[in-house]
C-alpha cells in the first residue's frame, strides 16, 4: 500500500478455516497466508513476498537497500526474527485472542505468561543491543526489517498485550516506524486485529471450532 | 585482513556455510568454535557474537549472523555463479519462499535427534520416548511438504539448479541421518535430490565437512565423546527442555 503497488485484496479468514479449502490450496499448498498470485506465478512466504514486491515495483532503496552490508544487516534480521520474534509473537495472539474466542474458555493466564516469556529474549536483544546503536532494526532508515517488526509486534499488542512497556527504546521505535508508515495505514492494515471479536461468529460452525481448538492447544503446549 | 567464518561443523547452518565457501573457492579462516565445549561462551567469542550462536561471518569489522544471511553475503561480495542465488525476479523468489518456510519448519525440528539420541543422555537427562514420536510426526510432516511443494518433478527446491535452498535443506536433512535415524528411507524422490545434490557438491568436500557430525554416533557408542564442561549445561538443559 505504502509502495503503491496495484493489487487485488483477496480476504481469507483463518478464522473460518478458509486456509484449509481446496480453493486457496491450490493458491498455497501450505495452507498458509499470505500468499500472492501475479499471472500464474504463485508465492507463499512474507519475506519472500516483501522482496519480490520491492525488487519488481522498484522501491525506494531504503527499503532493502543495494549495498552490501545494509542489505545484509536487513537479511539477518529478516532471517532471525522467525524464530526469535514472529513465533512467540503469534503464540501470545493465539493465546490470547484466538483460542479463548473458539474455546469460549477465559485466557489461560499461565500459558500466557509462558508465552510473554518465549518474546522476552528478543524485546531485550532490539531494545538494549539494537536500538542503543541505531535508530531502526536493521540500518539506519527505514527498511523491510521494520516493517515486519512493526507488524509482528502489533499482534499481541492489538489483542492487549502490550509488548512494549517495558522498553522505552523499542516503544520510541515503534512510534517512529508508525508515523513514517502512516497512522491511518497501520490502523488500516490492523482493522481486523484490533476490532473484538463478534461472539457468535466462532458457534457458526462448532465442528471447525473444535477442529481449530485443538490445532492450537497443539501449537501452544 | 581475511575473512573469518565462526563455525562448529556439528551445526547443520554452519556446515552449509562451510560447503558453500569451499566449493566457491572463497578464501577464508576458519575459526572452529565448538558448542559443546563451551566455546560459544568465551569472553573472546562474545565479543564476535553477543548472542552466542554460530555461524558467524566476520569481513573486516563487518560481523554477520544468520546462516542464510550470510550465504547471501558470500554470493553478493564474491559473485558466486547465478544459480546459487539467482538475480531472475521469479527463480530469487523461489529461493526465499523456500529460506522462509525452512526457517519454521525445518530449523529446530531436524536438530532434535542429536539430542535425543546423543546429547541428552550424554549428560543423563534422557528425552521421553513421547517427544522422541512428536519429533518424528513432525519430521514427516515436512518431509511431506519438502517433496511434494518444493520438490515436485523439478530437480532441485527452488528450480531446476542447485541453490542456496537445497544446500540449507541437505545439511539439516542430515543431522538425524547422521545419528542413525535414515530419513530418506522410503522417500525416492527426496534419496534422488539429495543424490543429485551431493554429486554436484562432491564426496570429498562433504567427507571433510562432514567428519565431526558423522563421527559423533560412533563417539557416543563407545563412550567417547568428551563430557561438555559445566558452563555449557544450563544451556543445554534449556535446548532439551525445548523438544516439544
Amino acid at each position: 500500500m505504502k509502495n503503491g503497488i496495484p493489487f487485488e485484496l483477496r480476504s481469507v479468514e483463518l478464522g473460518r478455516g478458509e486456509h484449509l479449502k481446496p480453493e486457496f490450496l491450490k493458491v498455497n499448498p501450505l495452507g498458509k497466508v499470505p500468499a500472492l498470485k501475479d499471472g500464474d506465478f504463485l508465492l507463499a512466504e512474507s519475506v519472500a513476498i516483501l522482496l519480490y514486491l520491492s525488487r519488481k515495483y522498484h522501491a525506494a532503496a531504503h527499503w532493502y537497500p543495494p549495498e552490501l552490508q545494509a542489505c545484509a544487516r536487513v537479511d539477518e534480521y529478516l532471517a532471525w526474527q522467525h524464530t526469535a520474534v514472529q513465533l512467540p509473537a503469534t503464540n501470545i495472539y493465539l493465546c490470547k485472542s484466538l483460542l479463548p474466542y473458539f474455546s469460549e474458555q477465559s485466557v489461560d493466564p499461565v500459558c500466557l505468561d509462558r508465552l510473554l516469556g518465549k518474546l522476552k529474549p528478543a524485546l531485550q536483544h532490539l531494545d538494549r543491543e539494537v536500538l542503543a546503536a541505531k535508530p531502526f532494526l536493521a540500518t539506519e532508515e527505514l527498511s523491510l526489517a521494520d516493517l515486519m517488526a512493526f507488524t509482528e509486534l502489533m499482534q499481541p499488542t492489538a489483542v492487549g498485550c502490550d509488548v512494549f512497556q517495558d522498553w522505552p527504546r523499542l516503544a520510541a521505535w515503534q512510534a517512529r516506524v508508525e508515523a513514517a508508515l502512516g497512522p491511518e495505514l497501520v490502523r488500516d492494515a490492523h482493522r481486523l486485529v484490533l476490532q473484538p471479536r463478534d461472539p457468535r461468529d466462532a458457534q457458526r460452525d462448532p465442528k471447525l471450532a473444535q477442529e481449530l481448538v485443538q490445532r492450537l492447544l497443539e501449537r501452544l503446549s | 585482513m581475511r575473512l573469518e567464518l565462526y563455525l562448529d561443523l556439528l551445526s547443520q547452518p554452519c556446515r552449509a556455510v562451510y560447503i558453500f565457501a569451499k566449493k566457491n573457492d572463497i578464501p577464508f579462516k576458519l575459526c572452529t568454535t565448538e558448542v559443546f565445549k563451551g566455546q560459544l561462551l568465551s569472553k573472546e567469542f562474545f565479543q564476535i557474537n553477543r548472542l552466542r550462536k554460530v555461524p558467524v561471518l566476520k569481513d573486516g569489522d563487518f560481523i554477520l549472523t544468520e546462516s542464510s544471511a550470510i550465504l547471501i553475503y558470500l554470493s553478493s561480495k564474491y559473485q558466486t555463479a547465478d544459480h546459487w542465488y539467482p538475480s531472475d525476479l521469479q527463480a530469487r523468489a523461489r529461493v526465499h519462499e523456500y529460506l522462509g518456510w525452512h526457517a519454521d519448519c525445518i530449523r529446530g525440528t531436524f536438530g532434535v535427534p542429536l539430542w535425543t539420541r546423543v546429547m541428552a543422555p550424554l549428560i543423563g537427562v534422557p528425552v521421553p520416548e513421547e517427544k522422541v514420536q512428536r519429533n518424528r510426526t513432525s519430521m514427516d510432516r515436512a518431509l511431506q511438504q519438502l517433496e511434494d511443494k518444493f520438490l515436485g518433478d523439478r530437480a532441485f527446491l527452488a528450480g531446476q539448479q542447485v541453490s542456496l535452498a537445497d544446500l540449507m535443506a541437505l545439511e539439516e536433512l542430515l543431522q538425524p541421518v547422521a545419528v542413525g535415524y535414515d530419513l530418506f528411507e522410503g522417500r525416492q524422490r527426496l534419496a534422488a535430490w539429495r543424490e543429485r545434490v551431493e554429486a554436484f557438491l562432491g564426496s570429498d568436500l562433504l567427507q571433510e565437512t562432514r567428519g565431526p557430525i558423522l563421527n559423533i554416533l560412533e563417539q557416543a557408542v563407545n563412550k567417547k565423546v568428551p563430557n561438555p564442561p559445566p558452563e555449557v549445561y544450563p544451556y543445554m538443559l534449556l535446548r532439551i527442555s525445548r523438544i516439544p
